[in-house]
């Protein structure tokens, strides 16, 4: 089979032959991307300074929004841009500016000419020292009226993160055991015993 | 820490009058895997189904964490060890890009006929428990011999039979071994007739025709509504595979078709997960020619390597679905968050609706034509 310590269980992978380490040209083209950039371009016309376009790389359009103006960006990503469902929600804990970020990300099944593209929403919420989820300032609108298919998603945000979603219909624990009494588990504040 | 106790706790009922009784199915009972699924019936049809995952969650993200991007390759496998390959390969081609490694031409092969034989053992397990759901003992025990088939092909590319852990950024962890693609290319062709058998005793049988045409039916509007993914959108007739769509490694040089049924009920739901499997055998065929017969398979990479600031959302065609990886970097070894976006998960939100109003009887049946894994549900 192959050659030298590749046979080595993969925890202790660490050859140290950086010369083969192929490095690819991380420097990105100055030329953007032509559909993701119409995209963004579209997005920015539309509401100007109150989003923030992070980055357009093929595929992929981040645009990052303030938690007000987070449903009508999506109403907009929905009725004009045709992104029709999320194919995932993730919370990000950052601690030390003291927010949660929550990341949509959106795909379309409808508009054949997005079915390559995801375009990445993201919204901070306000983080707690001592959270009380539900009880706190830890609170975001909900999209599920948006995009029905974030229901269970913010559910599990809602348990891991301590995030409320305002006007989601159904804010109730979704993974975790109905007397996890605890920090929800996966701030950076929680940590794994022994680690 | 106490949490809010002003919101319900768990489950919160809904309030029902006399003639409806909730059940409890699960999370012990064999018609429903490691999940409750509480259901309110009246007489012997579904008014309402609330489906509780959570029983075998295992904290995967959290722990991905706490270890370096390759250290977390074992445990990362581990929601669905029986499509490993698959499991792993967004996050695989995540850390790829982070890390800017180019994988060489023969490895990519490699990983796609990896990740066609590990769909085939996902789906050939999965209809072995949609066949002794349904009460066809045959069909339980055909597809559970017939995997061990692939399972040993995939012992003998990766060293296990399950949990193979093969895939690592840069490659592949070891190249085939001697005369693999002959051994691979007979398996595959005697499996392809195998399955083909499957059509006269289970696909074409009209027991199970009538049990499972027209129940359970999602409606084209609905699929797309609630984002359902993978063999649970193409049966109600949108033609979305990330395979197609978003080709990752060679998939774009393969020659292959997508499945779509139009009926949107669990008879589609099961059927297309069958002619998926029929495709893989075409696409390992047409891999093994195309691959190129020798070279390196891996980039050996620094230790510890660290990411730069930046994040990444790969996805790739598992076995049930679009499976999404969300990684977070900050110039540490270890990832600053792992998300994985399952296809159970996300096809989960369509139980309700589709139990709705159907017989309790056909409850496992819908149930399992989701093409649902309870412990990938749960990471």
């Amino acid at each position: 089979m192959s050659s030298d310590s590749d046979e080595e269980p993969i925890e202790t992978t660490t050859e140290e032959n950086p010369k083969s380490t192929k490095v690819s040209t991380v420097e990105k083209e100055l030329e953007l991307p032509k559909f993701e950039k119409g995209i963004a371009d579209k997005i920015v016309e539309k509401f100007g300074t109150r989003i923030k376009v992070a980055f357009v790389k093929p595929d992929r359009v981040r645009i990052n929004v303030s938690r007000d103006d987070v449903k009508e960006v999506a109403s907009f990503l929905r009725d004009v841009l045709n992104f029709d469902h999320a194919e995932s929600v993730s919370g990000v804990d950052y601690p030390q500016d003291k927010e949660i970020e929550v990341v949509y990300h959106l795909g379309s099944y409808t508009d054949s000419s997005l079915s390559r593209q995801i375009l990445v929403l993201a919204t901070r919420a306000q983080r707690e020292e001592n959270p009380i989820p539900g009880n706190d300032a830890t609170k975001l609108p909900s999209l599920r009226e948006i995009f029905y298919s974030v229901e269970f998603h913010e559910r599990e945000i809602f348990e891991m993160f301590g995030v409320y979603f305002q006007g989601h219909p159904d804010n109730r624990r979704l993974l975790l055991p109905e007397d996890w009494a605890d920090l929800p588990p996966l701030r950076k504040d929680f940590a794994i015993k022994g680690r | 820490m106490k949490m809010n106790t002003e919101l319900p706790p768990g489950l919160a009922l809904q309030k029902v009058d006399e003639r409806i009784m909730t059940l409890n199915v699960g999370p012990q009972h064999p018609g429903s895997g490691h999940m409750r699924i509480i259901v309110q019936i009246d007489g012997d049809f579904i008014v309402a189904c609330d489906p509780d995952p959570g029983y075998v969650h295992r904290g995967e993200e959290k722990m991905a964490e706490y270890r370096n991007y390759i250290t977390n390759i074992p445990h990362l496998e581990r929601p669905v060890i029986h499509d490993s390959c698959n499991i792993l390969y967004p996050y695989v081609l995540g850390v790829e890009e982070l890390l800017g490694i180019e994988v060489p031409e023969r490895a990519k092969y490699i990983r796609v006929i990896a990740a066609e034989l590990n769909r085939c053992v996902y789906t050939m397990y999965w209809l072995a428990i949609y066949g002794i759901f349904l009460g066809h003992s045959t069909m339980f025990m055909w597809p559970a011999g017939d995997r061990e088939l692939l399972i040993d092909l995939l012992e003998k590319m990766t060293g296990a039979r399950v949990t193979h852990a093969h895939f690592v950024p840069g490659g592949v962890r070891n190249d085939l071994p001697p005369n693999f693609e002959d051994v691979c290319l007979r398996q595959v062709n005697y499996f392809e007739k195998r399955i083909k058998e499957y059509a006269a005793v289970f696909y074409d049988n009209p027991i199970l025709i009538a049990r499972t045409a027209n129940t359970g039916v999602l409606s084209r509007e609905d699929a797309i509504r609630l984002g359902t993914t993978g063999s649970v959108l193409r049966a109600s007739g949108v033609d979305y595979d990330i395979r197609k769509k978003e080709p990752y490694d060679v998939y774009e040089e393969l020659d292959f078709q997508t499945n779509v049924l139009k009926e949107g009920d669990s008879y589609a739901r099961s059927k297309i997960p069958w002619l998926d499997m029929m495709e893989s055998c075409r696409i390992i065929r047409h891999a093994l020619q195309k691959m190129p017969k020798s070279g390196s398979v891996r980039v050996k990479l620094k230790p510890n390597p660290k990411g730069g600031d930046a994040s990444v959302y790969k996805r790739v065609e598992s076995g049930r679905g679009s499976l999404g990886c969300y990684i977070v970097s900050d110039k540490k070894p270890e990832p600053y968050r792992v998300k994985l976006s399952v296809p159970s998960f996300r096809n989960l939100i369509a139980l309700p609706y589709l139990l709705k109003g159907e017989k309790l009887g056909n409850m496992p049946s819908v149930y399992w034509s989701l093409n649902y894994w309870p412990v990938e549900a749960d990471r």
